[in-house]
């Protein structure tokens, strides 16, 4: 009998000690406070040619965020920070992208500039808003927060200064089709541009040695020195890359609503970024992540903005719940409580009147 | 044995020579950069009023709740600390006064009472939670951020105009002061200020006195320099780190209210990057990221310059006014650039 | 003169999961002496330092002070017992005022308010009272490390301690720093302080103390009069061997002559504050042993040649060409290993596989763009494992849940992949267990059969004389001596360790 319970607990252990088990089971947790309430949750219909229903909103809705959580995790596992500018550098590829594409009119029906050149713009407006933040990081040496809260605040002020102030408008299919429909596709396009980008980023970590370098960097600078890693190199690199994903998702939430509306694209994403990051499993003090994990955290998130909006919350109020799950998932990740919990357990096993005691408190 | 006591006295000396330190640059950068902006302003927009001694007093009209707030996170980040949630606490207590004024008929005093409490309650939990369970502030207070914006929101989506009599008393009473400018017809009018800015004022001293003769403010210091030795010296860290947020917490509470006088209104947008021009004064005014130096009279200066900045843009009246915040930005980037090097270039000696 | 004791511990044991600390320790201390700590890594001194001062829990005998028995439960019981310690990193803010510094926390008043004035007053005495030629107002991070040290000590004295504890203090001093402190110990002695002075600088100790007590893997091997314990005795019993008894080692590798181009000749090469310049050469097949006691240079001389403390002096030829070395990258890339002392600091990855900490310096050798496939990984992971046998579930096994001799292997295994001409091994034999000793001695004499240039660091003088075939020895951050061919007796090794009149 003992054996056949040794084996399920092996086999409740692995599955429970998997690392993406936590990120799946927070999803299926939400996913089921879904099933509860909206019993047509599931359901996707065919309307004009195009999938409807919660589940693929949730997966469309929460393209941005995923792009976001991929470069907010590396970010994380290099530097034992996090980038909290990436929602405004959003906002200036958003705004990079538009003006070129508007040739500097308020609204436009045709484009000025080729798409392919205002896109390429909007990535390099990105990457060089990540290098700006990399070199505070990696060569002055700043704490990734501080570093970045300086772009946090001033990138909406450029990106209205790129815009002039107005909110510029593209009313062309084409640049509609980025956050909408490519021809008679019955999938949103964000959900391709995401599932591109993954396997982009996987890519290069599977065939580069970028992702172990990362780790390395973040788990022993020191030894990763001696092993002859330039630790200062790979964390600009990781910060440009960061910046490089936030241009791509500044882009694509501007082909959502056809316009760079400087004080409103990737608003509070940041805090959606690192929360993903934290629901997947990863530590925020930097080391080994799990890129599937802030992915699963990523959507997770999204179905529990969903959910909210469902139970009529509004969009300002979100964050409240969000800084309260934060913080949760923080406390449970500290040293200080984890010890606390152990010397309890500890306690326990010792003797039973002192956990009677803990009990009647 | 004598050469060696020779060149003891021989070091001595000078030591005693270079008195001037890194940080005591940094703040003499400060100042100077402070009047040579406010010089310039004098000249180049005479005419638009800024030479008169009420221009300058508006300074401290405008920024009377940045000032507390910035001396607040002055004592936080002198420990070491940061907090970013200040801007949504501000905003908070602004919208939380004007709800109860306004939607539930309270009195004026309660109303700023329970200002104080959130920001009391926002000092405590932070605190908590960064001193005693070693949370990284910067996570905690941008939970925080986002908690207390997001609170502001629940209260009300809509903006709350406050009409409440004993509150517009408090806020429009100006204290004539024996300075002024003289009109065309030769009558003085005196400059004024309202007691927001006396108030201001006094937390300033007192804040001051505290970090310089309390054994509270200098412990602060002592973590700030090198949290280990504080600890090994027998000083109480965590207890000592815990008071700081819970000070900044009420500090910014008083900072909300001061705010909401001079604003005389709650609304979800309000405040918003105040978080960052309280930082910002505080690190432009001498306060080391890193901990361990700062003076509240540095703050002060640091306040003044972004005030003179957002006054000197305003002004001019072409730029628009994301101008200011990229400006604060870029001097905040500067700062902190140089805190960088001086500090690399210590580590070297 | 009768000298009191001021101090008394006896029976002192402590163990940690696996480690026996300390065994039944003796230790005394009389009133106005200065008395030297010794012993080599892992003998137990700064464990009894800790028990003394409360940073751990008394497990089992007795401390008396002045004859009462006293129990510390924190550094701050221990202060108020009138125990004070100063470390070697100093431990006090950069940030405030000499005079801060030294009356933090118990600050004169004045209405409640600090009173600067006084403050400064006091504190002006009590640094002329010990001589210390600095003003109270000059904020410390602008005081040199050695007066930054004597305030330290000016304040623990300040603070009516009978027992100063002094933990490696001259670690980072000049001589005339060294001096001044010395000075200043004198004075303190003679004001009637204990005084425990734990230090690796044998010249140090012969300098300035009355009595030496040595231990050794955790137990007491002695406590003598400095006049009674020649510098050779000293470290023999340090060592732990009987200076009578000094079997002959002979390395199996005498026999070769080493001919052809030096791989690494260095001349000059040096990093200040660490490392004086020194000349060095090595040649292919050559094992190389560098030995003096911990503290002496041994590590910094490797890692100056490596470029892990870049080099500030001389020249260095790698195969007869002369290279310049800015970085670690660089030395791998002109065919040198390190494997570094601190194995949980310098060298392990603690949350990567097994796998992954063999194969991270080839790999970073290669490049980012370069990534070994997962079939070349694997392999490369299994060839060293099994060949270094290497105990460990699995090659995806964390490394932090090896035990420490298996790490070790994976480090070693991490730098033989990297197939080098010249690998330095320092310490690669501490805290690990016999078998794994004998095996690892083992593999350096086949590697440097091979051709590879072997140098060898460790604390053991016989593990040395097995395996190397020239030794240099250092000392005080010096290099003293290149022993060769019928010099290499333990007997000569522990002369030039200990240097001064023995070594005439």
């Amino acid at each position: 009998m003992s054996k056949g319970m040794e084996s399920n607990k092996n086999l409740v252990k692995k599955i429970t000690g998997s690392r993406l088990f936590m990120p799946i089971m927070c999803l299926i947790v939400v996913l089921l406070i879904n099933v509860i309430k909206t019993p047509g949750f599931f359901k996707i219909t065919i309307n004009n040619g195009v999938l409807y229903g919660y589940v693929i909103d949730v997966i469309n809705r929460a393209s941005e965020l995923v792009i976001l959580a991929i470069g907010m995790t590396l970010v994380t596992a290099a530097s034992g920070g996090q980038d909290i500018s990436v929602g405004a550098v959003m906002a200036v590829a958003a705004a990079v992208c538009c003006q070129i594409l508007s040739g500097g009119e308020v609204s436009v029906t045709a484009f000025a500039n080729p798409l392919i050149f205002a896109i390429l713009a909007a990535l390099v407006a990105g990457a060089i808003c990540g290098a700006f933040n990399g070199m505070l990081v990696s060569r002055f040496g700043i704490q990734p927060m501080v570093a970045t809260l300086i772009l946090y605040t001033a990138g909406r002020g450029v990106a209205q200064l790129i815009t002039k102030g107005q909110i510029t408008y593209i009313r062309v299919d084409a640049y509609q089709s980025i956050g909408g429909y490519i021809g008679k596709s019955p999938i949103p396009t964000p959900v391709f541009l995401t599932l591109i980008t993954v396997i982009i980023v996987s890519i290069v970590l599977k065939k580069t040695a970028l992702g172990l370098y990362i780790e390395s960097v973040g788990i022993n600078g020191s030894a990763s020195r001696l092993v002859g890693l330039n630790s200062t190199r790979i964390k600009f690199l990781v910060y440009v890359i960061c910046g490089l994903l936030a241009g791509v998702a500044g882009v694509l939430a501007s082909g959502r609503i056809y316009s760079a509306d400087a004080n409103n694209i990737g608003l509070n994403l940041e805090m959606d970024a690192i929360l993903a990051v934290a629901l997947g499993g990863n530590v925020l003090s930097g080391g080994k992540f799990n890129l599937m994990g802030s992915v699963i955290g990523a959507y997770t998130i999204q179905a529990l903005t969903t959910t909210l909006y469902a139970m009529n919350v509004s969009a300002d109020q979100l964050p409240v719940y969000k800084a309260i799950v934060v913080i949760i998932i923080v406390v449970l990740q500290s040293s200080v409580f984890k010890k606390f919990i152990s010397d309890l357990k500890n306690k326990k096993k010792e003797g039973k009147p002192i956990a009677v005691k803990g009990g009647q408190q | 044995m004598k050469s060696s006591k020779l060149k003891t006295t021989e070091e001595f000396k000078n030591y005693n020579k270079k008195k001037l330190t890194s940080s005591g640059f940094l703040l003499i950068v400060t100042i100077v950069l402070f009047i040579v902006m406010y010089a310039i302003g004098m000249i180049v927009f005479s005419n638009k009023g800024f030479a008169k001694p009420q221009m300058f007093l508006n300074l401290f009209i405008s920024n009377a709740g940045l000032i507390v707030t910035a001396c607040g996170l002055t004592i936080v980040m002198i420990a070491g600390g940061i907090d970013i949630s200040v801007g949504s606490v501000v905003a908070l207590v602004c919208m939380a006064c004007a709800y109860l004024m306004e939607k539930m008929g309270v009195s004026a005093y309660v109303a700023v009472l329970v200002g104080l409490l959130i920001g009391l309650a926002f000092g405590i939990v932070q605190g908590f939670l960064v001193s005693y369970l070693e949370i990284q502030p910067f996570i905690v207070t941008l939970a925080g951020m986002f908690f207390g914006r997001g609170m502001t929101a629940i209260i009300s989506t809509e903006m709350i105009s406050i009409t409440n009599e004993t509150f517009r008393k408090w806020a429009n009473f100006q204290v004539k002061l024996p300075i002024g400018s003289v009109n065309k017809k030769g009558t003085l009018i005196p400059a004024y200020i309202y007691p927001t800015v006396i108030i201001a004022i006094i937390i300033l001293i007192l804040v001051s006195i505290m970090l310089k003769y309390t054994k509270f403010g200098r412990t602060l210091y002592a973590i700030g320099g090198n949290q280990q030795s504080a600890m090994m010296m027998g000083l109480n860290v965590k207890k000592t780190k815990f008071q700081a947020y819970i000070l900044n917490g009420i500090l910014a509470g008083i900072g909300g209210i001061l705010f909401c006088l001079n604003s005389g209104a709650g609304f979800v947008e309000q405040a918003k990057g105040f978080e960052m021009d309280a930082i910002s004064s505080s690190v432009i005014g001498g306060t080391l990221l890193s901990g361990g130096v700062g003076t509240a009279v540095g703050t002060l200066f640091g306040v003044l310059i972004n005030g003179t900045i957002s006054s000197l843009i305003t002004t001019q009246g072409k730029l628009s006014s994301w101008w200011i915040r990229i400006a604060i930005s870029l001097l905040l980037c500067f700062f902190i650039v140089l805190q960088s090097i001086l500090g690399s270039a210590k580590k070297k000696k | 003169m009768e000298q009191k004791t001021v101090l008394k511990m006896s029976g002192i044991s402590q163990t940690f999961p696996g480690v026996k600390a300390l065994q039944k320790v003796n230790f005394s201390l009389l009133e106005g002496e200065i008395h030297a700590l010794m012993g080599e890594n892992g003998a137990g001194k700064s464990t009894l330092i800790k028990v003394l001062t409360g940073v751990y829990e008394l497990q089992e005998g007795t401390i008396e002070m002045e004859g009462k028995q006293i129990v510390n439960h924190s550094p701050q019981d221990a202060q108020n017992q009138g125990i004070s310690t100063v470390y070697q990193e100093v431990n006090l803010c950069p940030n405030l005022t000499v005079g801060e510094n030294l009356f933090i926390g118990r600050e004169p008043r004045k209405f409640g308010m600090i009173d600067w004035k006084t403050m400064n007053k006091k504190a002006g005495k009590l640094l002329e009272s010990l001589d210390i030629q600095v003003a109270p107002t000059q904020l410390l991070e602008e005081c040199s490390v050695a007066i930054q040290q004597m305030i330290a000590i000016a304040r623990a004295v300040d603070m009516e301690c009978k027992v100063l504890i002094l933990d490696e203090p001259t670690s980072s001093l000049d001589d005339v720093e060294v001096e001044k402190l010395f000075t200043l110990m004198r004075r303190l002695r003679e004001k009637g302080v204990g005084i425990v002075f734990v230090t690796h600088f044998l010249e140090q100790v012969y300098e300035v103390c009355d009595r030496i007590t040595v231990l050794r893997n955790g137990e007491l091997v002695g406590a003598y009069e400095i006049k009674d314990l020649p510098r050779v005795m000293l470290v023999a019993k340090m060592m732990g061997k009987d200076f009578d008894d000094l079997e002959d080692i002979k390395s199996g590798h005498l026999e070769q002559k080493f001919e052809g181009e030096p791989v690494i000749e260095a001349k000059g090469i040096g990093h200040k504050g660490t490392i004086h310049p020194f000349d060095f050469t090595i040649k292919k097949g050559e094992v190389i042993g560098l030995t003096g006691l911990l503290g002496s240079g041994r590590s910094e001389m490797v890692r100056s040649i490596y470029g892990a403390d870049k080099a500030d002096s001389g020249t260095l030829k790698v195969n007869g060409k002369e290279v310049k070395i800015n970085k670690p990258l660089d030395a791998m890339k002109l065919g040198m290993a390190y494997l570094p002392e601190d194995r949980k600091v310098d060298g392990i990855i603690a949350d990567l596989s097994v796998r992954e900490n063999i194969i991270i310096a080839l790999q970073a050798k290669k490049g980012m763009f370069h990534l070994m496939s997962r079939k070349e990984m694997e392999e490369a992971a299994d060839k060293y494992i099994d060949m270094l046998r290497i105990k460990t579930a699995s090659r995806e096994t964390p490394i932090k849940s090896l035990s420490g001799g298996n790490q070790q292997k994976v480090i070693l295994g991490r730098w033989l992949l990297t197939n080098p001409e010249y690998l330095i091994l320092d310490e690669p034999t501490r805290g690990i267990d016999i078998g794994t000793k004998t095996e690892i001695q083992k593999l350096v004499l086949e590697l440097a059969d091979q051709g590879m240039a072997v140098t060898f660091i460790s604390s053991e003088i016989e593990e040395m004389l097995r395996t190397c075939s020239r030794m240099d020895v250092l000392r005080d951050g010096k290099k003293v001596g290149e022993l060769s061919g019928d010099e290499l007796r333990q007997e000569v090794i522990m002369k030039t360790i200990a240097g001064g009149e023995d070594h005439e």
